[in-house]
């Protein structure tokens, strides 16, 4: 039982933070991808077209 | 209306189904009201059961009154958006507002003046207490994310909102938990959790309720009409699935029977105090803080006809503040049998958890650079930026109070009541008011509301309410907590509880002044609202197509 428990938890703490890590750069990159650019300009202006 | 009509009328699958699981609830809720534990419970099952005739003859008459053929989703080449919901829950939030923010008043007053608790048990602290906490937060702030998300959720995707019953089954199926939820209080019906009080039998409609929402707007989204899903439905989502999480966590209960309210929590010890403020916490960050971001990046650049400051910002200040705020939770459980690294942990959390409201909140105001004029002359944006400064205050100090240190001084003191009334106040509350302000001239197609200069009375007398509350509480609270911390040269505690009481009622009774201050200003909205869905000018741009006619919705 304290053995699982040291073994999940010491898992959770390292593989957790790279895997987390990991997926934020994803998003990050994505966010700051320089090609986005453009359709995330068009997507500031959502609000304001009127149908 | 004739028999005359080419295509005949058929009952559709979703209203059979509708009345049949609706006469099915009836006859379970008449035998549960028959054979309750307990009277309140009794009373429940009754409400239940007027609940669900009323829905049986609600689907039934919507059949006959019907045309035979499906609404349709497009008149026009323009979306046939569905305000109705929409209508209903800005008008269920207004009232809860101002239901709940009266009962905060009183309960302020029951602090200064503790004979208001008239010794009754339905009208004492320990009872009222949640009933404010809840009517505030679920009523009124619940129902406008119900509004607010349905009509943003349209605008955005350009597409009508899917179904027909389900929408207004998710309205008035949330505002019958509230019903439920608040007069259990009263009659002593609780499970004693923090923001999750009501019982097992609430928290299971509250499921239903809450998946069929999740549904409607998933599907919105998917029959959308616009590539980009717009980042404000994002914040939707992920506040009605995170919501959807915390509630089924923390309110893993076993009935004790199907005919008694009580019910027996699965987590035991640290671990449930652990589930509770893990669910405590993203209540705030998810219910008030993903919810009302929503709000912002839709009605911030709305009203200032101004683009998103940066859409960028706005993506990588989603995922940021839904990988931290999950983590944020045990800073509620500082110097407790919680484990230190978990302790530690949350506080962690909570500190980085400022870059991402930070981020939201430069987001937010410059939303306004080029529009920056408009601030004199509009008290509606006013309100909302106003709110956003709220938001970046509120979002500062919280991570200061979540270190341990401070947290030594400030936890179980009044401080927390100021800090989260400057968020709920000024920042929920505010950013409410200014998108309610918004909404109800486009859904009931007015130019305008009623009176600006009422906003602006409303902005000014509310905001000094605020600054009272607010103010009162940092001094009554650090007061409170160096009085608890202040020991003798012989080391015994230097002052008495009631000593501590005492000291604290001329802050109690700056708070309630504040708090009739934000009553006040609540009213003067009511009024406004009022007059400007009864006489305001009608907008004369015909864009929302079905024309409203003459009759503003039933209230």
């Amino acid at each position: 039982m304290d053995s699982t428990y040291k073994l999940l938890a010491s898992f959770a703490q390292s593989m957790g933070v790279i895997y987390f890590m990991g997926i934020f750069l994803v998003v990050v990159a994505y966010a700051l991808w320089p090609s986005n650019k453009a359709r995330f300009d068009e997507a500031a202006r959502m609000p304001l077209r009127e149908d | 209306m004739t028999n005359a009509t080419a295509t005949a009328k058929s009952i559709k699958a979703g209203e059979f189904t509708g009345i049949a699981i609706a006469a099915l609830a009836a006859m379970l809720m008449l035998y549960i009201t028959a054979g309750a534990s307990d009277p309140g419970y009794a009373f429940h099952a009754f409400v239940g059961f007027a609940a669900a005739v009323a829905a049986v003859f609600g689907i039934g008459n919507r059949y006959f009154k019907r045309d035979p053929e499906p609404i349709p989703q497009e008149i026009d080449g323009k979306p046939n958006y569905n305000f109705g919901p929409v209508k209903f829950a800005t008008l269920a939030a207004l009232f809860w507002g101002v239901a709940g923010f009266t009962v905060g008043l009183v309960l302020a007053l029951q602090l200064a003046f503790p004979v208001l608790n008239f010794d009754l048990p339905w009208t004492n602290f320990g009872r009222l207490r949640p009933l404010h906490t809840s009517a505030v937060i679920f009523a009124f702030g619940g129902n406008v994310l119900l509004a607010t998300s349905f009509y943003v959720v349209q605008r955005t995707c350009r597409a009508r909102l899917a179904g027909e019953l389900s929408p207004w089954f998710v309205v008035l199926g949330y505002n019958l938990f509230i019903v439920i939820a608040g007069t259990g209080y009263l009659l002593g019906i609780t499970q004693g959790k923090e923001y999750a009080e009501p019982e097992w039998y609430a928290d299971l409609w509250l499921t239903i309720v809450w998946v069929v929402y999740l549904l409607v707007f998933l599907t919105t989204i998917w029959k959308r009409k616009e590539p980009h899903i717009y980042v404000a439905n994002w914040f939707y989502l992920g506040f009605i699935v995170t919501i959807a999480v915390l509630h089924l966590g923390n309110n893993l209960t076993i009935p004790v029977s199907i005919l008694s309210p009580k019910s027996y929590i699965v987590w035991s010890g640290v671990q449930d105090a652990m589930f509770q403020w893990w669910y405590g916490h993203n209540a705030v960050g998810f219910f008030l803080t993903a919810g009302f971001l929503a709000i912002m990046y839709y009605f911030v650049p709305k009203r200032a006809d101004r683009p998103v400051y940066s859409y960028r910002l706005s993506i990588i200040h989603f995922w940021a503040l839904i990988f931290l705020y999950i983590w944020a939770g045990p800073h509620h459980l500082h110097y407790t049998a919680l484990p230190d690294w978990a302790q530690t942990l949350g506080m962690t959390f909570s500190v980085m958890l400022w870059m991402p409201s930070w981020g939201g909140m430069i987001n937010g105001l410059m939303t306004l650079s080029g529009a920056w004029d408009k601030l004199r002359t509009d008290p509606i944006l006013r309100m909302m930026v106003v709110s956003i400064a709220f938001y970046g205050m509120s979002t500062f100090e919280g991570p200061l109070m979540s270190i341990k240190a401070v947290n030594s001084l400030s936890h179980y003191t009044d401080w927390t009541i100021g800090h989260v009334h400057s968020g709920a106040l000024g920042w929920v509350a505010y950013v409410s008011f200014g998108a309610i302000y918004c909404l109800v001239p486009w859904l009931w197609n007015r130019k305008e509301v009623y009176s600006l200069k009422l906003v602006n009375w409303h902005f000014w007398v509310s905001t000094l309410g605020i600054v009272f509350y607010i103010s009162a509480m940092w001094v009554s609270g650090i007061l409170q907590g160096l009085m608890w911390r202040a020991y003798t040269e012989l080391g015994f505690l230097e002052y008495s509880f009631v000593e501590t009481v005492e000291a604290m009622r001329p802050f109690y009774m700056i708070r309630a002044l504040g708090g009739a201050l934000f009553l006040a200003g609540s009213l003067i909205m009511i009024y406004n609202i009022w007059m400007t869905i009864a006489r305001a000018e009608p907008s004369t741009e015909d864009s929302a197509a079905p024309a409203v006619g003459a009759v503003p919705a039933a209230a």
